[in-house]
């Protein structure tokens, strides 16, 4: 079980809801993902409209919202939407995501901390999206935030965990759960960064465009839970060698 | 770094990027479709005649390219022409100044009306399209314009005459999000030729219009040339190297590209170089292989075969129950339009179509509150 701020979840699998073909195959996907955690991006749902064709959809209660900036350029612009967020969807919880760059969608390390400052203030539950970035992680744990979501490869490009390096670091000294946001690709890159100890991943544009984002969902379903179970029970070592004989040390036993 | 894109286009001949271009072979094809990062040599490759055997594994990458960054997704959005009045004489348009037809700017409730239709289509995206008349439609104009408009839509948008950057400064935080401006031919002499008379004749004040809009902070701005002036391949090549300068430059801005193939309005000029179907698939598929992130758009000017067939191949937002006169939707639909469109469905029906083929419409993408 996964513990984020009050909330207790049973899912280690995130998903978002852009990119699907139809808002039921979106609402089918989510279902056979077990997710519940749902990202949905302020710009594209009508915060007025009680008929909105995604948070119709959304109106089960194992999801809970998570309302996300996206289209914001600056920490100023971020705490004005989420504060329309919150009153609007009556949740406390953002996904911070702050990227002034529309084409690689590159998280802006400075404004994302500001605003993350700010809004731990306002008493939100901040999830904020960056880069795989050690240091950034402790900045943010200071400044109160719920969890970060380090990026495992440009958001969008499916290119599973380049930035593992980092993200094992982050892991390693992380106080708050780490989300591997971004760019997991395949149900193979969401169970190794559920092996290498992550607490839970983002999955959206993999299920969405998928042939069958049905079975898509699920399929991420079984490897998250495949790779934590794995984490859990801890992976013998790597070796790229046999290690029978000890042809440097056996002296010793001479 | 430059100051504008002037400078780098006077580095650039026409005649020498033309040849360049026609003399890429299918080696040079073969290269680019190779390459997973692709540079404008490869772009002019890709635009080349030599790629014309290469159509269909063009047209796959492509689609796989844009279903990757975009989804299943495809944005509507619908012009609304507030006024047909202009300065200027332009070879190729039906509000030149010397076209005698009945010349209209919209009231503000006379744009009312037109926008309940609108509204009633299931619109949340708006492109506002006038002349250019700068003693009536002026900036002044346009900020009681987007007071009056920014309550009904998520996203507006303007084809309008350019602007200085102050001008830009005014209006963004009014709620202006996309602007286009299209530079109709990069061809110099040409564009001379087909803007004689008005402000539009001075060829440097368009070009440098996009690096204002990008000093200005504009969220999204859209390029493209009008495709029948000149030849369309050069034509292209320039427009991506001014995408390309732009994207590196104005790095918080938004960038989409159209490429509108010149339409019959009454008494207007015939295109001098003829576009396929066959070849503007080449073109939209090279933008796509070039750009993995740049929106691509197309309207209404296309036929219903051709836009329900690109839709898969690379194109991101498209109009739908266009009229390209004031007043069109709802206050006179009679008068005359700027000119013909091809494809005549409702967004209904083409919101059907695209269901059927597998995507979902998206009428909002942007939200008041963002901005």
């Amino acid at each position: 079980m996964l513990t984020i701020a009050d909330k207790v979840f049973n899912s280690r699998l995130f998903t978002g809801t852009g990119k699907f073909s139809s808002a039921e195959i979106m609402e089918q996907a989510l279902l056979a993902s077990g997710s519940e955690l749902v990202t949905v991006a302020l710009k594209r749902v009508d915060l007025k409209d009680q008929e909105d064709d995604i948070l119709s959809r959304l109106n089960y209660p194992q999801f809970n919202l998570l309302p996300n900036t996206s289209g914001v350029r600056n920490a100023k612009e971020a705490v004005f939407a989420a504060q329309m967020a919150r009153e609007a969807l009556e949740t406390n919880w953002i996904k911070l995501e702050i990227h002034p760059d529309p084409k690689y969608l590159m998280p802006d390390p400075i404004e994302t901390l500001k605003a993350t400052e700010e809004l731990a203030k306002l008493g939100f539950i901040v999830l904020p999206y960056i880069h795989a970035d050690p240091v950034l992680c402790k900045h943010l744990e200071s400044a109160g935030t719920a969890a970060v979501m380090p990026l495992g490869s440009p958001i969008g490009s499916n290119k599973g965990l380049k930035t593992i390096d980092f993200l094992e670091i982050i892991i390693s000294q992380s106080n708050v759960p780490v989300i591997v946001d971004a760019g997991i690709g395949a149900p193979s890159d969401a169970a190794k960064a559920m092996e290498i100890g992550a607490d839970a991943v983002l999955v959206n544009t993999a299920i969405a465009v998928s042939r069958d984002p049905v079975k898509m969902a699920e399929a991420f379903k079984i490897a998250v839970t495949a790779g934590r179970m794995a984490f859990e029970a801890k992976l013998g070592s790597i070796n790229s060698y046999a290690v029978s004989s000890s042809p440097l040390t056996s002296f010793l036993d001479d | 770094m430059t100051d504008n894109f002037t400078t780098l286009f006077n580095t650039y001949s026409w005649e020498r990027t033309k040849q360049s271009i026609y003399e890429k072979t299918s080696q040079d094809v073969e290269r680019a479709l190779g390459n997973s990062k692709r540079t404008l040599e490869d772009f002019k490759a890709l635009i080349s005649p030599a790629a014309a055997p290469y159509l269909e594994q063009m047209a796959q990458l492509s689609r796989m390219a844009t279903l990757k960054r975009f989804g299943k997704v495809m944005q509507l959005y619908v012009p609304l022409y507030l006024s047909n009045e202009c300065n200027n004489i332009c070879t190729y348009c039906g509000f030149s100044l010397d076209n005698k037809v009945r010349r209209k700017t919209l009231s503000p409730l006379e744009i009312m009306q037109e926008v309940a239709v609108l509204k009633e289509m299931g619109y949340d995206h708006v492109l506002l399209v006038t002349g250019e008349a700068n003693h009536t439609v002026h900036t002044e104009y346009f900020k009681g314009i987007l007071e009056l408009l920014r309550p009904h839509f998520a996203l507006i948008s303007m084809e309008v005459q350019p602007l200085d950057t102050e001008d830009y400064e005014v209006l963004i935080p009014l709620g202006l999000n996309t602007v286009l401006v299209y530079q109709e031919t990069y061809h110099r002499e040409d564009y001379k030729k087909h803007h004689p008379k008005g402000k539009k004749s001075n060829f440097e004040y368009r070009l440098e219009t996009p690096d204002r809009l990008g000093k200005a902070g504009v969220h999204k701005m859209g390029l493209g040339v009008l495709i029948g002036l000149e030849d369309w391949r050069t034509d292209s090549f320039f427009t991506a190297l001014h995408l390309g300068y732009l994207e590196k430059k104005y790095w918080q801005t938004k960038y989409s590209l159209s490429f509108p193939r010149l339409r019959p309005f009454s008494g207007g000029l015939e295109p001098k170089v003829e576009m396929s179907d066959r070849e503007l698939v080449q073109l939209i598929c090279a933008y796509r292989l070039l750009n993995e992130e740049v929106e691509l758009s197309i309207s209404t000017r296309e036929s219903v075969v051709f836009r329900d067939h690109v839709i898969g191949l690379g194109i991101t937002s498209m109009s739908a129950g266009s009229k390209t006169n004031p007043g069109g939707y709802a206050v006179e639909p009679e008068s005359l339009e700027q000119f013909e469109i091809s494809d005549e469905r409702t967004p209904g029906e083409i919101k059907d179509m695209l269901k059927e083929k597998g995507y979902e419409t998206v009428w909002k993408d942007w939200d008041r509150l963002l901005q």
